[in-house]
């Protein structure tokens, strides 16, 4: 039995999020499913891994993570020698490159992009009714953070660098479901951004989460 | 040659950084950034963040935005002195700390954000506090900070034993909730109060609290 396991969900962005690492990094795991729809992530065993309650939970034999980012961030620093190459190595001043842009998708992507996943995608799913006035609002920000990046990968081929990175990865749950929506347009009208997306949505790694759907 | 921050003494996340800064006994030179004459939405500084936000860092050629990835930064950058924020020696310690990082980011701050806006930021822009907005944000909060009441129960700071940068990333926020009608969310959970009163008193946040004044009157 492996001893990194991940607790969660196929569907969930945050476990595709620590699952694209996995595989990135050909790192053996198990992939521990919670039913979401019957609370099981509220359930006390869930909690003792995640007090959140929010999946994914990650283990590596007597370590506990939660949070897919930090989850992600360690296997990426654990398995360093493994597999792509996910982190920038160097003087501070490069590392400091990284962080940066992992700090740009938390702060200033992930809020817009989210809500407009939730309200375009996961709303019509669940059938719930999507609420245009957010989606207009979350879409317009999200345009704005766009052309930053836009800007961006005319300087730098990914976002923190030359190449693929944590940085970029951290984007593909949410850039996935977008692709889904109508909002991906907001891709389709800047050609760096386009580019972009449909180099690291094809990344064999990515559908290797993607195909966990028919599992 | 000295880092130099571009921000605002009174502002949260340049305090951030400054807080930082302190712990690790690192020289800087704070520019000042006229938020009230737009200067962050304007050339020279977008070109330091093209989104228009303080605070900013530069290294020599080294160029930064973010508070949390500029504080990762100087963490890293002086881990050989003043105090071990990032536990740098210890992959599973440094780990901790990343969880808890992202914690304040995914869970904490989206809840303590609104508050601070509603009772800082709204009056300058000529509106009365939303209480539902503080009520929606305030419950959010509840419930994050049963969660560190539980987990402060067992270790003394957020990652463990030791006072980390997950600990340092809380500090300028709540250091603002705390002069709001919601502080009781903090003082009514003993293990959180104590963090609280034992984080706040460390003398690097001290030198950055005492120009953290916003909204007071004379300002």
């Amino acid at each position: 039995m492996a001893a990194i396991k991940v607790h969660g969900s196929p569907l969930s962005t945050a476990t595709r999020r620590v699952l694209a690492c996995l595989y990135e990094k050909e790192i053996d795991f198990q992939f521990v499913p919670i039913n979401m729809a019957t609370g099981e992530h509220k359930s006390d065993n869930f909690l003792a891994l995640n007090p959140f309650g929010q999946v994914p939970a990650f283990e590596d034999g007597d370590l506990t993570l939660f949070e897919s980012r930090a989850s992600a961030n360690y296997v990426a620093h654990e398995f360093a020698d493994k597999g792509t190459q996910l982190l920038i190595s160097g003087s501070n001043k490069e590392v400091a490159v990284l962080e940066l842009w992992k700090e740009v998708e938390a702060h200033q992507f992930n809020t817009p992009s989210s809500k407009v996943v939730w309200e375009l995608f996961f709303k019509p799913f669940l059938g719930m009714a999507t609420d245009a006035a957010v989606v207009e609002e979350n879409e317009t920000q999200l345009g704005k953070v766009l052309d930053v990046y836009e800007t961006r990968l005319t300087q730098s081929k990914y976002l923190a660098s030359d190449n693929f990175t944590l940085a970029d990865l951290y984007h593909l749950p949410n850039i996935q479901y977008l692709l889904a929506t109508p909002a991906k347009k907001l891709f389709e009208s800047r050609p760096h951004v386009d580019a972009w997306v449909k180099e690291i949505t094809a990344r064999p790694a990515w559908s290797k989460v993607l195909a966990m759907m028919n599992q | 040659m000295a880092l130099k921050l571009y921000g605002a003494a009174l502002s949260p996340c340049t305090s951030r950084v400054m807080t930082c800064l302190h712990e690790k006994e690192a020289d800087f030179e704070l520019v000042p950034v006229d938020l009230f004459a737009g200067e962050h939405k304007q050339l020279p500084f977008l070109a330091k963040n093209p989104f228009g936000q303080i605070p900013a860092l530069e290294d020599g050629d080294l160029s930064l935005f973010e508070s949390r990835a500029i504080a990762a930064y100087v963490a890293e950058k002086f881990k050989e002195t003043g105090n071990d924020l990032i536990r740098h020696q210890s992959l599973k310690e440094a780990a901790e700390v990343k969880v808890w990082m992202e914690v304040e980011s995914q869970q904490y701050h989206p809840a303590i954000s609104p508050i601070i806006f509603q009772f800082f930021a709204a009056p300058l822009q000529g509106y009365a506090p939303d209480q539902a907005i503080i009520d929606e944000n305030t419950e959010k909060l509840g419930k994050v900070l049963d969660v560190y009441e539980d987990k402060l129960g067992r270790t003394k700071y957020l990652a463990g034993d030791f006072y980390s940068l997950a600990d340092l990333f809380h500090l300028s926020f709540t250091y603002y909730f705390m002069k709001t009608p919601c502080a009781h969310l903090i003082n009514e959970r003993p293990h959180v109060k104590a963090w609280w009163e034992d984080i706040s008193s460390r003398p690097a946040f001290q030198k950055v609290a005492s120009a953290m004044n916003f909204g007071e009157k004379g300002n």
